[in-house]
């Protein structure tokens, strides 16, 4: 992706919102995104029954007018599960790629700026990280951190560190080459201006492209950790928990192991279909 | 920053003390014996123009880019160097430019106009950044500035043009906003690495004159590099001809263009298409500049040159030949002068 295009300009921003809004599966995601971002904002106004009340006379229900999404193994109604899960998993995707932003969006132009040893001793660091697969990782800090959302959120943010770390750096060596960089200094502006006025700005359009396909993966692993036990705690439901319970009864409730798989589903297809959708948009490859 | 005590009793201008002057600046990259820039001197006054002419890769940009003091230090060696910039002395070997110089009293422009803007800015912030980098006006006194500066540039409707970004204007117009932005502090030196090669001829013309206006109205000193004989015509008070990082000739740009002494000068020449005279095949300069890791011993243009014999072993001093008119060469004075055509 080149890196000389405006990321901020008026004209550029609606020439990328025009290509965005006659890409269809863009169009598509955003749209799942936002439905799911409405339902987890709105989950406390939601005429729906509290989550973690139970109901031993309607125990593992099958879908009715009663339980649109049916009911699971203590009688908690699903519906509301899933709605109250969704802010879990989209919390859990947005806060850890924020994390992730943060430590590596400014690592990555200290690296690729300053190169010599910050830059030797970043990469290194960032390979060594790379090296884990990122589950393994986030399972093997989360299970460190001690098992909650919290703590899940952090472990994810940290694994998903090194891909930006990378990412920021490959475009900052890539910007600092640009004329404008000289020019820059060439009128005597200071280095901690020239990063935030010339370097950060340009590097941003891949950055925000790979945010939004972290997301996906990010609300991936947090299903992971609560599958595993090592995010969201009960009773505070989430979709990967509400998964492993459901394990157990795939035969007897299939319903309560098909909504959080279609629910994470299609979140997950969503953010990968906007990031796809902002890359072709931001690309300014094809005017 | 170390500054000389002594400071220069007749400041720029006013006296005969030229505004800026480089003596026995060398520059090398780390890791190779041989200078890439090797003992330049050269020298500008007030209101003058110095352009620095040579074939791609002579030291011409990598010596401006130095003197600004943009080149990353841990990539080159300066072993010596001393400059004399508005009766301050700086000994080049041990410090770079103070920031405050640069875009203050000394600016520069760049070659590629496309790509020497922020994209993601408008074109008035940008220069009012410049002003406000070196003065303590507020934001609203720099844009009255910066607006003034691009109306001086002869952009039209600079109103306007403030809010617009890079992508929106011409390269013509980009290079008069480099201009701008290099000009709005009113240096005393600017430098033009090659201002005029990204662009078409007609623009080239405009972008000269402008160069040539401002320099009437303000006083500035220019150092233009270039490597367009065209360009050096137009506007050059003095020329320095450089090869494989040397000077090998300097003169005033009458002497340079109708008594060329030295034979890469007169290669030079010859290699320019003229419109009078009888039609004949433009002649080249044989070869290319050698590289750092071959560089000959003795007078760098030896492997090139038609004229050269024995004593060219010996590296040649920059000798007097007339006034102000200076070469490198074993030859030097030519017995007679050489028609070129």
């Amino acid at each position: 992706m080149s890196v000389s295009e405006p990321a901020i300009s008026h004209r550029a921003e609606n020439r990328v919102w025009k290509k965005f809004r006659y890409h269809r599966s863009a169009m598509l995601g955003g749209i799942l995104v936002v439905f799911f971002i409405l339902i987890a904002l709105t989950a406390p106004l939601l005429p729906i029954p509290d989550p973690a009340a139970t109901d031993w006379g309607a125990v593992r229900k099958a879908p009715s007018a009663a339980h649109w999404l049916g009911t699971d193994e203590i009688g908690r109604d699903v519906l509301s599960r899933m709605i109250w899960g969704a802010q879990a998993s989209l919390l859990a995707g947005v806060v850890s790629v924020a994390i992730a932003l943060l430590l590596g969006v400014p690592l990555g132009i200290i690296a690729g700026y300053f190169g010599g040893w910050s830059d030797a001793a970043i990469s290194r660091c960032t390979e060594a990280l790379l090296a884990a697969p990122f589950l393994i990782l986030a399972i093997a800090l989360a299970a460190f951190l001690g098992p909650s959302l919290t703590n899940a959120m952090i472990a994810i943010g940290i694994s998903a560190t090194p891909i930006f770390i990378r990412l920021t750096r490959g475009q900052v060596l890539s910007v600092k080459a640009e004329d404008y960089v000289d020019s820059a200094r060439a009128i005597g502006l200071s280095t901690p201006k020239i990063l935030v006025r010339y370097i950060f700005p340009n590097i941003l359009p891949p950055v925000l492209v790979q945010a939004t396909l972290t997301i996906a993966t990010a609300i991936i692993a947090e299903a992971s950790l609560s599958f595993l036990g090592l995010g969201q705690q009960p009773p505070d439901p989430s979709w990967g928990s509400m998964l492993n319970t459901a394990k157990n009864f795939l035969n007897q409730a299939p319903w309560m192991a098909l909504w959080p798989g279609i629910a994470i589903f299609l979140v997950v297809l969503g953010f990968n279909l906007l990031g796809d959708g902002l890359r072709d948009a931001l690309d300014p490859r094809e005017h | 920053m170390e500054f000389s005590t002594k400071m220069h009793e007749k400041t720029d201008g006013t006296g005969t003390d030229p505004l800026l002057r480089i003596e026995d600046f060398s520059l090398r990259f780390q890791g190779h014996d041989v200078c890439v820039v090797d003992e330049l001197n050269i020298s500008v006054s007030a209101g003058e123009t110095l352009c620095i002419v040579g074939e791609s890769g002579c030291g011409k940009s990598v010596s401006a880019m130095a003197l600004m003091g943009l080149l990353p230090k841990d990539v080159i060696d300066i072993p010596d160097g001393e400059m004399w910039f508005e009766g301050q002395s700086f000994d080049l070997t041990t410090s770079t430019l103070d920031a405050h110089l640069r875009g203050n009293r000394m600016a520069m422009i760049f070659q590629e106009p496309m790509t020497s803007l922020n994209p993601s800015f408008r074109i008035g912030d940008q220069i009012s950044e410049a002003v406000r980098r070196h003065t303590d006006s507020t934001k609203s006194e720099a844009r009255v500035r910066a607006l003034e500066m691009l109306h001086r540039v002869g952009i039209t409707a600079p109103q306007q043009r403030m809010r617009e970004y890079p992508h929106q204007l011409s390269g013509g117009m980009r290079q008069r906003v480099m201009i701008a932005m290099a000009l709005v502090n009113d240096p005393s030196l600017l430098i033009a690495d090659e201002p005029t090669t990204a662009l078409d001829v007609t623009i080239q013309a405009q972008i000269l004159n402008l160069i040539r206006d401002l320099q009437d109205q303000t006083g500035m000193g220019t150092i233009l590099i270039t490597h367009d004989l065209g360009v050096v015509a137009e506007i050059a008070t003095t020329v320095a001809v450089m090869y494989a990082g040397q000077i090998v000739e300097s003169g005033r740009v009458a002497d340079i263009f109708d008594d060329p002494q030295h034979p890469y000068t007169l290669g030079l020449m010859s290699s320019v298409p003229r419109l009078s005279g009888p039609r004949a095949r433009l002649t080249t300069v044989p070869g290319v500049v050698p590289t750092i890791a071959n560089m000959p011993k003795g007078c760098r243009f030896r492997s090139r040159c038609p004229f050269a014999s024995e004593q060219c072993a010996v590296r040649p001093a920059l000798i007097d030949i007339g006034k102000a008119h200076q070469v490198a060469c074993h030859h030097a004075p030519l017995e007679q002068v050489v028609s070129v055509q």
